[in-house]
């Protein structure tokens, strides 16, 4: 076999592959083999015609370099091509289905990329005198204040950067709230019906994360919820519709207890797609909650974007909201930021980004809310619930669906891994998915369910596009049941077959080292 | 020497006032493949179901829970190297920590090998 200078292999490696499947260069047809970059060129080589470095004296003292820096050699043709070849061998919402549960992986409208590419929203900066950017502002405005409307809040944190972001931004808002009345609490409960980032950003605040289990039927168990909240508990983190695909039905009741105790919730929004026109957060009670643009509103993400994950707010907390947001005076939009703040903002726990937020993602969220229209955007979480149901029920035959008898599911659907061959996992079947040319669902979350499967097709896939995808799923599903010894070598087609994930966890290789290049 | 077990998939084995803590056979199957270990550093007062250390698969990361309250007495070096030691021998060379045990009447209410083997077979 071939290494490259790494100890990697550097072809498809295959024992039944036999020589005359094999080329004499690696590539197959035109899909090209491709070397690292620093494997490429030599250091000799450059883009760019520069004059030899004139003869002057080092005004280093001794510290200059004496050693090659090391950086890849190519020309622009060259390095060109690389990036063009790796990025044929990317997988992406443009190329097909990418059925990831809990990520929202929804069609990105051109129309939107249209809009944010308008010279007047891509070719400003932040510190452009704001007379010169009321459009800008407007845009943040108008955005602001759909997701009010969407959400029942009565306000809204623009800045937060992506759903992580948008989590500690809430819980920064509550420990401010609290702090605010001399409030000194400890703890935040997490389900485990939540989103894994929850307890993560719960911790990184500085609060004693507390697990409430789930119910047998995939839901928060509320018994379990009320008993333990208390004087200490400062809030809960809640993600509704959950990741097992549910609906919180006990939201009300929650919420009112919690705020009984003293406490404040938190719902993680990523899953908003579900249940957008249909159910206002406010009105169940939810202090804060952030949205991600990136999901729900059909902006990039997954490396074609950045995220942004602006956070509503309650009454009770909004007057802790981070700075800048934008505010209508007359016909003028302007920014309050620290220096104008004391005149009606100045509980605000402060600034969480140097600037307004991701004005090229509120552009492009905009604009879908806008082509939408509110009755679009019933209609986009009615397909994507419909869609879920339908592969729910489509797949629950031949795999176990633990949470099927609790009802319709909301924008994904949950499955596990019982009925399984012997020594056959989850994993096996997203490797025989991907030769089946599907990207594959999230595995293995939520916890709750054995070798969890997780599917969320959104409502921008048609029909003809999940029967396709449910057929494949079902030829894969019945491999791994009759322990088919192929489906344990899966990937066969891929550009590399089945990769050591422990050994990458245990002994990753980060950086690339040539012996000759300075280290 | 008698060994203990609890519903979180630890064992516990005592000699004398000293206890060697680690997570079963089921466990390790459970989680996978385990590419990173945290062990409590010596002289860490640890209370019944405090978080102890911290054990990582390819699928999840998961809280090792102190069984019983204790001051940890060395914790398993060997597995910052390798840590599939706790795939090929969980219940032996895999060992996470030693407790001195600040309260032995607390091994009472923990399962015996009999009880463990019928608590798994349940689940």
């Amino acid at each position: 076999m071939s290494m490259n200078s790494q100890g990697r292999p550097t072809r498809s490696e295959g024992a039944e592959m036999n020589a005359a499947q094999e080329t004499f260069t690696g590539n197959r047809a035109l899909i090209l083999e491709e070397k690292l970059i620093f494997e490429s060129g030599s250091i000799d080589r450059t883009g760019i015609d520069l004059p030899a470095a004139p003869d002057a004296p080092s005004k280093l003292g001794g510290l200059e370099r004496t050693v090659d820096i090391g950086l890849p050699g190519l020309s622009e043709s060259e390095t060109v091509r690389h990036y063009t070849r790796l990025s044929r061998q990317n997988y992406g919402i443009d190329l097909g289905f990418f059925p990831l549960g809990s990520c929202t992986m929804k069609h990105n409208p051109r129309l939107n990329e249209k809009m944010a590419r308008l010279p007047g929203f891509a070719d400003i900066h932040p510190l452009q005198p704001q007379q010169t950017v009321q459009g800008a502002y407007r845009v943040i405005d108008e955005l602001a204040d759909w997701l009010k409307t969407l959400t029942g809040m009565p306000a809204v944190a623009m800045s937060p950067k992506a759903g992580a972001h948008g989590e500690l931004c809430g819980v920064l808002a509550i420990r401010s709230a609290l702090e605010a009345r001399g409030d000194a609490r400890e703890v935040i409960l997490v389900p485990e019906s939540a989103h894994g980032t929850n307890p993560a950003t719960a911790a990184f605040a500085g609060y004693k994360v507390e697990d409430i289990p789930a119910t047998k039927e995939g839901r928060v168990d509320l018994d379990a919820l009320v008993a333990r909240l208390g004087p200490d508990v400062a809030g809960v983190m809640i993600t509704n519709p959950n990741t097992c695909g549910l609906f919180e039905r006990d939201m009300k009741k929650i919420s009112d207890a919690v705020h009984a105790a003293g406490g404040f919730v938190y719902c993680d929004g990523a899953n908003f797609n579900a249940i957008v026109g249909k159910v206002r957060p406010g009105d169940l009670g939810i202090d804060a909650m952030h949205i991600n643009l990136h999901k729900t509103f059909s902006t990039p993400h997954g490396g074609g974007g950045p995220g942004s994950g602006p956070v509503v707010f309650s009454q009770a907390l909004a007057p802790y909201a981070p700075l800048p947001f934008v505010e209508k005076q007359g016909e003028e939009y302007r920014l309050v930021e620290e220096e104008n703040a004391e005149e009606h903002h100045a509980s605000s726990f402060g600034r969480m980004v140097a600037f307004h937020g991701q004005m090229g993602m509120f552009t492009r969220a905009l604009t879908y809310m806008l082509s939408h229209g509110a009755d679009g955007l019933k209609q986009v979480s009615e397909d994507a619930v419909l869609n879920a149901n339908y592969i729910l029920r489509s797949l629950e035959d031949v795999l176990d669906a633990p949470f099927a008898p609790s009802g319709p599911c909301m924008h994904e659907a949950l499955f596990s891994d019982k009925g399984f061959a012997d020594g056959f996992s989850t994993l096996d079947l997203a490797k025989g998915l991907i030769d089946e040319g599907f990207h594959p669902m999230t595995m293995y979350f939520p916890l709750v369910v054995h070798g969890a499967m997780l599917i969320e097709p959104t409502e921008t896939e048609s029909k003809d596009a999940i029967d396709e995808f449910v057929g494949a799923l079902r030829h894969v599903v019945s491999a791994a049941k009759a322990g088919d010894a192929n489906l344990k070598a899966a990937p066969h087609h891929a550009p590399r077959r089945r990769l050591d994930e422990t050994m990458a966890a245990r002994k990753p290789v980060l950086v690339y080292k040539d012996s000759e290049a300075a280290t | 020497m008698s060994r203990y077990f609890t519903e979180d998939h630890e064992w516990i084995e005592v000699n004398g006032s000293v206890a060697t803590v680690g997570i079963t056979d089921y466990a390790q199957e459970q989680l996978g493949d385990v590419v990173f270990v945290e062990v409590p550093e010596s002289g860490k007062e640890l209370t019944k179901g405090d978080d102890a250390a911290v054990v990582e698969s390819v699928k999840a990361a998961s809280d090792v829970y102190a069984p019983v309250s204790g001051k940890v007495n060395g914790g398993n070096a060997a597995l910052a190297d390798d840590p599939s030691l706790i795939n090929t021998d969980p219940e032996g060379e895999g060992w996470f920590f030693k407790l001195d045990l600040s309260d032995a009447g607390q091994l009472d209410g923990l399962m015996d090998d009999a009880a463990y083997k019928e608590f798994v077979a349940s689940l």
